[in-house]
């Protein structure tokens, strides 16, 4: 059993959103870097649980990333997994980023893909499903629970107001969120595992992006609260109802 | 050439979502000069003639025991030929969860540039640029498509539908259906309650709650309001509310139109979920909580004692005993 799990660096959830070079660059100064929490809690947890439930099961982690990616990824080897590959290359465009982890794919042969949902920075929920097109493989999004029983995966699916049973046979790819795994952090065993484990670096293949960024802005500040006193809750209503008309 | 639009169903019922695409698509096609068609696959219980009142002039549908599921490679293969029939340059979903299913797919397939959780119509003044959120709705990127074919994912809610005059022909489209990989086997809907992330109204709280047992107010302003429930993470986490109803950068991000916050400080992890919201009320006993500077309104005091209020008083102006 092979799985591959798709990690990207992504900036703290408490990072300060701001843009310089005219609004195209996100300003990266003070930003602390994480993996993409949904990569690391749901999707790579879960890799490693399968992992301590069948000893013969290999993790290989992926990014595409230049190599300030790198501390990123060993604190992702800290958690698990045998090795890691980051591909050399750096774009905003999801069709690139998935035809990278594709051709790695295809290179490793993997019994499962796991992604994230999404990343906290693009939000973009793309790279799950065009890594399974460009494999041919089927996907199952927005997983909260996954199974394995020989070659056949059992994998729960969101779906508006309820939730989905599956069954699928391997190979796979699954984008994973919350409810998938429970969240751990490294042990001081894993981080000096981690120091010793392959972080092999290879060149990207040449892909044309269907997309650029134009740039970037913030939403527009809040006007500022209107408090209303706890003894007059009827206000509150009567504001909601005739000056927000939220209902 | 045409807007083709995914007309996303579940159960035989076209899905809210699916009226704020067609919506959108109908206005991208006038923007382009050109017309919008739709597409459905498997069975539908509607009239489907009748979304021709949101400006889709046809509507393709492809009906097969094998579409009344989602698989999305299958649902791509079988989109990718209403496409090519239809000439379609522009192909609009919802991101909503079938869409993030299939559009990353038919980009690939298509080699078309894709946009996810768009906010707005694209502007076609210089090239095609469509503006999406990014860093959790924290800020947004103007996205430039440089393909022939373009992909836009909506963003729920971040559409207004509107309804006018018309009929859409329906026509049967026969497509090549390949076998499905992906088997359904069960799926399980809570009854009679509204979707999350399809909700209006959400009615929200966290912590400040204390236990499980004091959710029945919450659950009361909700049913009052035709509400979804959610909760913050410490509250999914201490499992006090399933992890379905968590909202914020880790659970499930929502943008309705009126989000009320029952004893949440709102952490920025929190907002990151719930900053598209369009009305953000906050009830909080803690004057300093951050949430009251992400607020159009706030009370603060005693949840306990606001909330039977506040349902008391939205009831009397419902004209409900």
């Amino acid at each position: 059993m092979k799985i591959l799990v798709c990690v990207s660096k992504t900036p703290d959830t408490t990072a300060k959103i701001a843009f310089t070079d005219n609004n195209t660059k996100f300003d990266v100064n003070g930003v602390q870097w994480i993996i993409n929490p949904y990569d690391e809690w749901y999707a790579l947890v879960r890799a490693i649980e399968l992992k301590e439930a069948g000893a013969s099961t290999v993790i290989h982690l992926v990014t595409v990333g230049t190599p300030d990616a790198d501390p990123i990824i060993r604190k992702a080897l800290a958690l698990g997994g045998d090795e890691a590959i980051r591909v050399n290359g750096d774009s905003h465009d999801s069709f690139y980023i998935a035809s990278q982890i594709a051709e790695v794919a295809k290179q490793g042969a993997y019994d499962l893909i796991l992604t994230g949902k999404e990343t906290i920075d693009f939000n973009g929920s793309s790279i799950g499903g065009m890594v399974a097109e460009l494999l041919d493989q089927p996907y199952i999004s927005l997983a909260t629970k996954f199974e394995l029983a020989g070659t056949k995966a059992t994998v729960t699916r969101e779906i508006e107001g309820g939730e989905e049973i599956c069954e699928v046979e391997l190979p796979v790819v699954v984008s994973a969120q919350k409810g998938m795994a429970e969240a751990r952090i490294p042990n001081m065993r894993g981080i000096m595992a981690a120091r010793t484990k392959p972080l092999k670096v290879v060149e990207p293949i040449a892909v044309n992006t269907l997309t650029t960024v134009a740039g970037f802005g913030l939403p527009p500040a809040k006007a500022g609260v209107k408090l209303v006193a706890a003894d007059n809750v009827e206000e509150l209503v009567r504001l909601l109802h005739e000056e927000a008309k939220a209902f | 050439m045409s807007v083709l639009i995914f007309i996303d169903t579940a159960d035989g019922h076209v899905k809210k979502a699916s009226l704020e695409v067609l919506t959108y698509g109908a206005k991208v096609a006038e923007q382009l000069g050109t017309t919008a068609e739709g597409v459905v696959l498997g069975s539908v219980t509607e009239e489907l003639a009748a979304l021709g009142k949101y400006g889709v002039k046809k509507i393709h549908q492809v009906t097969n025991d094998a579409l009344n599921h989602l698989d999305a490679q299958v649902y791509t293969n079988v989109i990718a030929q209403v496409v090519e029939a239809s000439s379609a340059k522009v192909i609009v979903f919802s991101n909503n969860v079938d869409g993030k299913a299939i559009a990353p797919r038919l980009s690939v397939r298509l080699k078309a540039g894709f946009v996810s959780g768009a906010v707005a119509l694209p502007d076609t003044s210089n090239g095609f640029v469509v503006k999406k959120n990014v860093f959790s709705g924290k800020a947004y990127a103007n996205i430039s498509v440089t393909t022939d074919i373009k992909i836009i994912a909506l963003s729920p809610n971040a559409y207004k539908t509107e309804a006018g005059e018309g009929t859409a022909e329906v026509v049967a489209f026969s497509a090549i259906v390949n076998p499905v990989k992906v088997k359904v086997i069960k799926t399980t809907k809570a009854s009679g309650e509204v979707p999350l992330t399809e909700a209006e109204i959400v009615v929200s709280a966290g912590r400040g709650l204390k236990g499980p047992e004091n959710w029945g107010m919450v659950e009361d302003l909700a049913k009052t309001l035709h509400a979804a429930t959610a909760c913050s993470r410490p509250v999914a986490d201490a499992h006090w509310r399933p992890h379905n109803e968590h909202v914020g950068q880790t659970g499930i991000a929502i943008a309705p139109n009126l989000y009320i916050a029952i004893g949440i400080s709102g952490a920025i992890q929190h907002l990151a979920g719930v900053n598209r919201s369009k009305v953000i009320v906050v009830i909080n006993k803690d004057a300093e909580a951050p949430f009251f500077k992400a607020a159009d309104y706030g009370i603060v005091g005693d949840a306990f004692e606001i909330v039977p209020k506040f349902t008391a008083a939205i009831k009397k102006l419902k004209g409900i005993a």
